[in-house]
């Protein structure tokens, strides 16, 4: 279909795509990378009045070392992302999940706080977020505040940016020495939303777990950690059983939602699977 | 409020302005503003890869950019890629692996498979078909647009 008639305005700066969204209000809706909004003005889904272009803002996008975090301005393209080597070195884990985010076309527009922003419980960079402890910088017309990822996704496709205000970066904590991480979903065809998936980011000494970290996305309205199923990881080394016990303990941790793709059980299931085919390999990599 | 934009582009080596609705998406406007038909429009909301151009340099969702965001960009389309020379050696190999039969995703699939060309000529199997996961044929069982790739990557340089 088509979409329902909008004006157009391209921002030039951050101050002006402000003031734009000050000046529209809820009738407003910002346009980023596109690959979500489009895709619901088209299917008629939303029928804003206007949409601010925040392409050509400067100052945007990029990935900058910032000393102990990696700072991805919100207008970075995927693609950028995944060609990155500062984010393979530093941030494996959303080097590990770009792949996975649907398509090289999609992933050559929409962009990494527009994923974010958006807040689709289904997708990669929201649980990746979480887990790594991403602190998002969020601008309004009194300034900039910052938001934990933790206090930062409220809902499905809800987030803490308030009215008339902008993401504009996302900070990720460097991956400290020991650590390592995983990811990995499953999904009926590759590029498709995630049935369910998981990231993992685990301290790892020999065979041997020590702290970490477990989230989930699509098993919930927003990403799901299992902390204590991931408690149950420290001290231990890999083996079936505990593979067994983790997938035992996400039985009661979890309780994911039933829709058209899977239901509840067979989600909750998933789970079991993926721990055990993301924490396996990460047990037996060494160095 | 106004609802018309006015957009200037480089559509396969030439300067295009028109004024248009500022909802006209990329793929329409190149097919009812520029008369450019062989960009294809599908599903309209970007999962089957029939409206797949070239954005400066990089292949896009031509259903998922209004024509307004491609204001001063260079825009590719099948008929130029065409012309250049550039999709040759994949024309070629589709025609004799039969990779098409009704030809919808074909200007689609030739312009994902060109960006793969330049980004990762060697790539395997399941590496093409992970690039072109994003195009749909309903026709072919993919298998034989895999092997024109396979068949394409051997001749694109003598080709030129």
């Amino acid at each position: 279909m088509k979409p329902a008639p909008f004006a157009y305005a391209r921002a030039s700066s951050l101050e002006d795509a402000l003031s734009l969204l000050a000046e529209h209000g809820d009738g407003a809706r910002l346009l980023a990378g596109g690959q979500s909004l489009m895709a619901t003005l088209n299917m008629r889904l939303s029928a804003p009045e206007i949409l601010i272009d925040l392409n050509r803002v400067a100052g945007l996008s990029g990935i900058e070392d910032a000393g102990d975090t990696l700072r991805i301005g919100a207008m970075t393209r995927h693609s950028d992302i995944e060609d990155s080597p500062l984010v393979a070195q530093h941030a494996p884990l959303i080097a590990a999940a770009m792949e996975h985010i649907a398509h090289p076309a999609i992933r050559n527009r929409g962009t990494f706080g527009g994923s974010i922003a958006f807040a689709d419980p289904a997708a990669e960079l929201p649980a990746c977020a979480v887990t790594l402890g991403a602190t998002m910088t969020i601008a309004g017309k009194s300034g900039t505040r910052t938001v934990s990822a933790d206090d930062f996704f409220k809902g499905l496709y809800e987030t803490a940016i308030g009215p008339g205000e902008i993401l504009t970066a996302v900070s990720i904590p460097k991956i400290g020495s020991g650590w390592k991480s995983g990811f990995l979903e499953l999904a009926r065809r590759h590029g498709d939303y995630a049935i369910i998936g998981l990231c993992v980011h685990a301290e790892i000494s020999g065979e041997t777990f020590g702290n970490a970290r477990l989230v989930f996305f699509g098993a919930g309205d927003r990403p799901v950690s299992a902390p204590k199923t991931a408690a149950l990881l420290k001290g231990k080394p890999w083996s079936d059983g505990l593979a067994d016990a983790l997938a035992a303990s996400l039985k009661d941790e979890l309780d994911p939602p039933t829709d058209l793709n899977a239901d509840g059980p067979m989600r909750r299931h998933l789970a079991g699977v993926l721990v055990r085919r993301t924490l396996a390999p990460l047990a037996e990599s060494r160095g | 409020m106004d609802n018309t934009v006015e957009v200037t582009m480089t559509v396969n080596g030439e300067t295009v302005t028109r004024r248009v609705e500022a909802r006209t998406n990329l793929v329409d406007f190149l097919r009812t503003e520029v008369g450019l038909t062989g960009s294809h429009v599908g599903c309209e909301h970007g999962v089957c890869g029939a409206c797949t151009v070239r954005v400066d340099g990089r292949i896009v969702r031509g259903c998922l950019m209004v024509a307004a965001q491609a204001d001063g960009a260079k825009v590719w389309t099948v008929e130029g890629l065409t012309d250049t020379g550039e999709l040759r050696a994949l024309q070629d190999a589709f025609v004799e692996r039969n990779a098409l039969q009704c030809g919808f995703c074909t200007p689609g699939m030739l312009i994902t498979l060109a960006e793969l060309m330049q980004k990762n000529p060697d790539a395997d199997r399941q590496e093409i078909r992970e690039f072109i996961s994003g195009n749909y044929c309903r026709c072919t069982g993919y298998q034989a647009i895999v092997d024109a790739f396979e068949m394409a990557r051997g001749r694109a340089g003598a080709a030129e």
